[in-house]
């Protein structure tokens, strides 16, 4: 434990490297296309126009909660639509592949591996610091207005982040031995994502009235984190402290966990990869 | 002080069958035998306890053939790999020529590559602000640099890995066989810059295996053979043992190839198409022998080489003619003669004879030779006919060119400074 942490600790001299690859990886992303950096705003905005005609539109919201209103709708889907997507699954997604891909650095050169899941997760973060502007200018168009509370989004980041990054070093250690958990993350990352309260709210009856479900959606670190961003955003009210602050303790076990495996496995990575 | 320190290292690799990677995740799941199925079917010794030192200021040279263990070497004293056992002491910083460009990334910049991959390097922004124009002139890149790495050629990409490693100023250099892709103008000045390391006392641990550039800048060498050590020392003996042993491997599967020639052409059919004639003398065995009377197909371009014909006349014969020609591999005759063209007159052969002709030095280049071996008449008419049927091989440690290397020496007048060959000083 005291060597992880400072293993941990030892990471903080590496933020140059960290730092560069990061702005390598923003770069690198657009290099080349019409719009560039732009495309960091459009492609959340894109994103929210599809769920917005799709299940606002075209399905309807059917929760007693947003009325029959398709506006509100879209308004609390983006809450969680935007970390989710642009954040955690893009960075579980790209996290897996990392190692392999990256695989020059890790079997030619003197490179500290943990650093890439880490620059996964930063640079994804950034992406959806981009995209949140686009979030905030929609706040009072879709008819919500701002509270105070949106200034506890930090700390609902910043469970989120421990909560990515211990998932992302789990993950990128192990496809290296089992090349076959890229492919089943892809699903479980869908099943994830419609059991997680982003495209329906936590007070829909068919949960609350469930024990099993409310049990199980209760369990789901990720239902905390959500419901965090969509309390700063769209309820305006005081995030759930005690909820989160257990979460925020899971993640940080999950961290631990995560960079303990990738540890143990960091030797069998330049052979295998 | 020795800046690199190799006690007993041993590195094995793991070799897992693909089926064993096909069942894995199964078994793992259905027995969850999870670690149990991680365990390897097969262990491979890379480097088996291997020691030697590497003293602070001196160049050291590690040579084997493919496979020996040496990149591996490399890459446990890089840190890249962990030994499996045994222990490496490095004092000072390194920097690896492994491979060149290793963190490059081809969406981005010359420029920016030159900085991210300076920073993975170990070197600050600052340092990289400072040799940036260093970097860009020795790679000679003045006009692509602010295009994207993806579309410079192989040699540019070579040459801008190799002039930021290079300028990261490190204690200890590793240089791993990476001038073998460079072009005649770029790889020179790379041995300008390590020899430049040289003098000023830093540390190189150079593989290649271009023994020639070994011998000229190394004190020491060490010599791998399937992961072991097999000789350290001074260059010119480790390299000539390495030679020889190479030579008789090379003699071994020359032997292989012949005996597969010789099964192959038992067969009447294929056999006609490279002998010709009635054989009313006909050669029935030929032999190449070296100076000491042993059968050998690997020979120095100044040993001796002896060709023993076996050969038997089925009446007696008055006109006869004994040829020998040997060709290189592109087909052009190096050298023909006969017994008429040397003034032997024919007199008289029957039953069983034995024809030897010594080539007291073969002066010949590197490169595999065909032999041609004949008996006919005086005017050209065959009684047996070998077209290279047989074949031998010239090592030499030199890389000279054409076909003939004729006995020389070099003299310089006391103005001109050259260091001599070391064998020879």
């Amino acid at each position: 434990m005291l060597r992880l942490t400072k293993k941990f600790a030892e990471l903080y001299k590496y933020r140059m490297l960290i730092y560069a690859l990061v702005s390598r990886e923003l770069k690198a992303r657009y290099r080349g296309t019409f719009l560039g950096f732009f495309w960091s705003f459009v492609n959340p905005l894109l994103l929210l126009i599809v769920y917005t005609i799709v299940f606002g539109y075209i399905l309807g919201p059917r929760m007693p909660e947003f009325g029959s209103d398709p506006k509100l709708y879209a308004l609390f889907l983006f809450c969680g639509l935007l970390p989710w997507q642009v954040w955690f699954s893009a960075s579980s997604l790209e996290s897996a592949n990392v190692l392999l891909v990256q695989g020059n650095l890790i079997k030619k050169m003197l490179f500290p591996t943990e650093i890439l899941p880490i620059v996964v997760v930063i640079s994804n973060f950034i992406h959806f610091l981009f995209g949140l502007p686009i979030l905030l200018i929609f706040v009072p168009i879709l008819g919500k207005s701002f509270t105070p509370f949106l200034l506890f989004l930090p700390v609902v980041m910043l469970v989120q982040f421990v909560f990515t990054l211990g998932f992302c070093f789990l993950f990128s250690a192990l496809t290296v031995h089992f090349r076959d958990i890229k492919d089943i993350l892809t699903n479980v990352l869908t099943f994830w994502f419609f059991t997680t309260p982003i495209i329906w709210p936590l007070s829909l009856p068919a949960v609350q009235n469930n024990k099993l479900i409310s049990t199980f959606v209760q369990l789901n670190p990720l239902t905390h984190i959500m419901w965090g961003y969509q309390s700063c955003v769209y309820y305006g009210e005081l995030i759930h402290w005690r909820r989160l602050g257990v979460t925020f303790l899971a993640s940080l076990v999950l961290l631990f966990v995560g960079y303990f495996i990738f540890d143990k496995l960091r030797d069998s990575f330049p052979e295998e990869v | 002080m020795a800046a690199i320190e190799v006690t007993n290292l041993s590195r094995i690799y793991q070799k897992y069958s693909s089926a064993h990677r096909f069942k894995t995740f199964k078994s793992a799941i259905l027995k969850r035998d999870f670690f149990r199925s991680l365990k390897p079917d097969e262990l491979v010794h890379a480097l088996d306890d291997v020691s030697f030192k590497v003293d602070e200021g001196t160049t050291f040279g590690v040579i084997g053939e493919n496979g020996s263990g040496k990149s591996t070497l490399l890459k446990v004293v890089t840190g890249i790999a962990k030994p499996t056992s045994g222990e490496v002491i490095v004092r000072g910083k390194v920097s690896a020529l492994i491979e060149l460009g290793a963190g490059f990334h081809p969406e981005i910049t010359g420029r920016e590559n030159i900085y991210i991959n300076g920073i993975m390097l170990g070197l600050s922004k600052k340092m990289i602000n400072q040799k940036y124009e260093d970097i860009v002139r020795f790679a000679e890149l003045e006009d692509f640099i602010d295009a994207p790495v993806k579309t410079y050629s192989s040699g540019m990409y070579m040459r801008l890995g190799f002039s930021i490693a290079i300028n990261v100023n490190p204690d200890i250099l590793l240089v791993d066989e990476v001038l073998a892709v460079g072009d005649a103008s770029f790889v020179p000045k790379c041995l300008d810059r390590i020899d430049d390391f040289r003098r000023r006392q830093k540390t190189i641990l150079f593989v290649s295996h271009d023994l020639s550039t070994v011998e000229k800048i190394c004190d020491r060498v060490a010599w791998l053979k399937h992961g072991r050590v097999k000789t350290i020392g001074e260059p010119r003996r480790v390299i000539d043992a390495y030679l020889q042993d190479v030579a008789e491997k090379q003699e071994d599967d020359f032997e292989m190839r012949q005996q597969e020639v010789v099964q192959e052409q038992s067969y009447e059919e294929e056999r006609r198409e490279n002998r010709w004639g009635k054989r009313e003398i006909e050669i029935k065995k030929v032999r190449l022998k070296g100076a000491d009377g042993k059968e050998k197909h690997v020979f120095s371009p100044d040993e001796s080489m002896t060709i023993e014909l076996d050969v038997e006349a089925y009446s007696s014969i008055k006109d006869f003619v004994f040829g020998i020609g040997i060709f290189n591999s592109q087909g052009i005759c190096c050298y023909g003669t006969n017994s008429l063209l040397e003034d032997y007159e024919a007199v008289k052969i029957e039953g069983e004879a034995k024809v030897i002709c010594r080539l007291m030095q073969l002066h010949l280049v590197n490169g595999t030779y065909y032999l041609d071996v004949a008996i006919h008449k005086r005017d050209g008419y065959p009684y047996d006919y070998h077209r290279n049927l047989y074949s031998f091989l010239i090592s030499s440690r030199h890389k000279d060119g054409g076909i003939y290397r004729p006995p020389h020496t070099w003299e310089f007048s006391s103005n001109i400074a050259v260091k001599p060959p070391r064998d020879k000083s």
